[in-house]
């Protein structure tokens, strides 16, 4: 067995995912016998089995990443509830493992996944769905790149009908609940402000830590609600738009010229263009003023 | 030999860890420091706060970088935008040395974001050293790779963990990070006398020392980084320092981590192990 078969077993054992009991599976999931495979690949000693050397890396790993995730989306948990988000986690982890050397990209593609497994979220799909959205979004405008600002002043000597390029950090959200202010509550319960703790350490994790809200925290009733997730001086912050502003946003965000953004604003709203013009002046004045426009956007796709 | 080639020919005494919980104490009380260790991987995003507080950091403390997601040990090839990533945070923290895991964590471009034991054979010491090699020439900075705490041993292993440390590091021309707790940790999972760990290592590479605390279960020992440096682990260090000589060393506490000043008096402890000056007469 060489170097890549090898690591290939072990991977394949370890991302197994751990029993009810968080003990390491009898069988893998393609049937095959775990104790087979790792007495074959593992020594024992004068206190482990074969196995249970192994089944501390298979515990570590899933600890490690579930308890990242529970970090990320404590809002997801507390829509579905703890034990719907560890079997919705785990089932997601299992499906789709990191393809990032760094935890902070673990929640990258949970929102696509959630859209192909509705299984998992049979009540509250829509709003579990906007709830991953909300904080991938924020977990986004976090950390993404700061270009430099376009001043309210600079705006008018940027020609008639000027692309305006939008910060990598800012994220434009429709949800079709008031997830903004449910999540500030689920933090606000938790006293886990947001980035106090490092993505990555070389620590090892043996415990499953169940983060539970102190007190559950009610779901809101439908509401749409416009959002730009945004950052002022390193802080993440939400801020709800009026549809016409959101529209324009998202326009200008797909690299339209001006009056391109005011037509699909229009469109998209069935507003008069009229609506839209009276209010333009106020609404580029605060977003340059939160510094939302940017010179160039030179961003690379991080992962 | 405190400074050689394999820690950018520094002499740093004793850091610690740049952890979130001390930030606040760091930039109001503005603490005398050696050096602070970060985890790269922290710090590799395009903005934002880490990369604020870690400009303010720069400005008056010196930073050697700490990575943990590299896998010179995976078979597969070495991750380009990680190295991109990492390379862009080299030219900013101007990390003298930079240090990563002798380890593997990956297979076919999946992560574990676990720290995997070797196999210690020939193929795998070979593989290992040439990434390490292939990393050092596109980051332009000095490699040293720490021994990690095991759990497991594979009926493959053709030599003891500190034959193969020794193996690659010879053939990739790279230092060590000898993690003195590791080895103690390694010691009692596996059976073997950690002095002939310490021993056995070429010293004239050993860039950089970790000293940490663990945890104590029934039948094994984890690396946790939650409790203070066990006296075992002290004897440990003052045995690699007598045959290493002073050499830049970090406490790492990871975990139910106590006040700035509990860590660093705890790291201070090292200086006890460290002979001297001899002050040489003109």
């Amino acid at each position: 067995m060489n170097l890549e078969q090898l690591q290939r077993e072990v991977f394949d054992v370890i991302r197994q995912p751990l029993t009810a009991s968080e003990r390491m599976r009898k069988h893998t999931l393609d049937g095959r016998s775990t104790k087979e495979i790792v007495e074959k690949l593992i020594k024992p000693n004068d206190r482990l089995t074969s196995v249970e050397r192994l089944e501390i890396y298979n515990r570590v790993y899933w600890f490690r990443i579930l308890s990242s995730l529970a970090d990320d989306f404590p809002g997801l948990r507390a829509v579905v509830g703890q034990r719907t988000f560890d079997k919705l986690i785990t089932a997601y982890l299992t499906e789709i493992p990191s393809e990032s050397f760094t935890l902070r990209n673990l929640g990258s593609r949970l929102e696509a996944w959630l859209r192909d497994n509705p299984k998992f979220t049979p009540k509250t799909e829509r709003l579990a769905l906007d709830m991953v959205r909300l904080e991938w979004a924020d977990i986004d405008a976090f950390d993404r790149a700061e270009l430099p600002k376009v001043a309210a002043g600079d705006l008018e000597n940027l020609g008639e009908d000027p692309v305006l390029p939008l910060q990598p950090y800012l994220r434009l959200l429709d949800l079709a609940y008031p997830l903004d202010d449910m999540l500030l509550e689920v933090r606000r319960q938790n006293q886990e402000p947001e980035g106090d703790s490092d993505t990555a350490s070389n620590i090892v994790i043996m415990e499953h830590a169940e983060k539970s809200p102190n007190k559950r925290v009610p779901l809101p009733k439908p509401k749409k609600v416009y959002l730009a997730v945004h950052r002022q001086e390193n802080e993440v912050y939400f801020k709800r738009l009026q549809p016409e502003a959101f529209a324009l946003l998202v326009a200008l965000q797909q690299g339209k010229h001006l009056s391109e953004a005011i037509e699909a604003s229009v469109n998209w709203t069935n507003q008069k263009v009229e609506f839209i013009t009276v209010r333009l002046h106020d609404w580029f004045a605060n977003w340059a003023s939160l510094g939302w426009f940017c010179r160039q956007n030179l961003e690379r796709e991080f992962d | 030999m405190p400074a050689n080639r394999f820690n950018g020919n520094t002499d740093y005494g004793v850091g610690i860890g740049l952890r979130i919980p001390h930030y606040n104490h760091i930039f109001e009380k503005k603490p005398v420091v050696d050096w602070f260790e970060i985890i790269s991987e922290n710090f590799m995003v395009d903005g934002g706060r880490p990369l604020k507080v870690l400009d303010q950091i720069l400005e008056r403390y010196r930073i050697v970088q700490h990575g943990v997601s590299m896998y010179f040990g995976s078979a597969e090839p070495l991750n380009r935008e990680h190295l991109r990533r990492l390379k862009t945070l080299v030219k900013r923290t101007k990390t003298p040395w930079l240090t990563d895991h002798l380890c593997w964590g990956s297979v076919d471009g999946r992560y574990s974001h676990d720290l995997l034991p070797m196999p210690y054979t020939f193929e795998a010491a070979k593989k290992t050293a040439q990434k390490i090699r292939e990393a050092r020439d596109i980051l332009e900075v000095p490699i040293a790779v720490e021994n990690v705490s095991s759990y497991a041993e594979y009926h493959v292993s053709e030599m003891t963990e500190w034959e193969f440390l020794s193996e690659v590091v010879e053939d990739a021309d790279c230092g060590i990070l000898l993690d003195v707790n590791n080895i103690y940790v390694s010691s009692q999972n596996h059976n073997f006398n950690p002095l002939d760990y310490v021993n056995n290592v070429p010293h004239e590479r050993v860039a950089q020392i970790h000293i940490a605390g663990h945890s104590k279960y029934e039948k094994y020992i984890l690396d946790t980084h939650d409790h203070a440096v066990i006296d075992p682990v002290w004897q440990l260090y003052s045995r690699a320092i007598e045959l290493v000589g002073p050499t830049a060393t970090l406490l790492e506490w990871d975990d139910r981590i106590p006040s700035f000043e509990e860590v660093h008096a705890e790291a201070l402890k090292a200086k006890r192990f460290v002979p001297e000056k001899t002050a040489v007469a003109s």
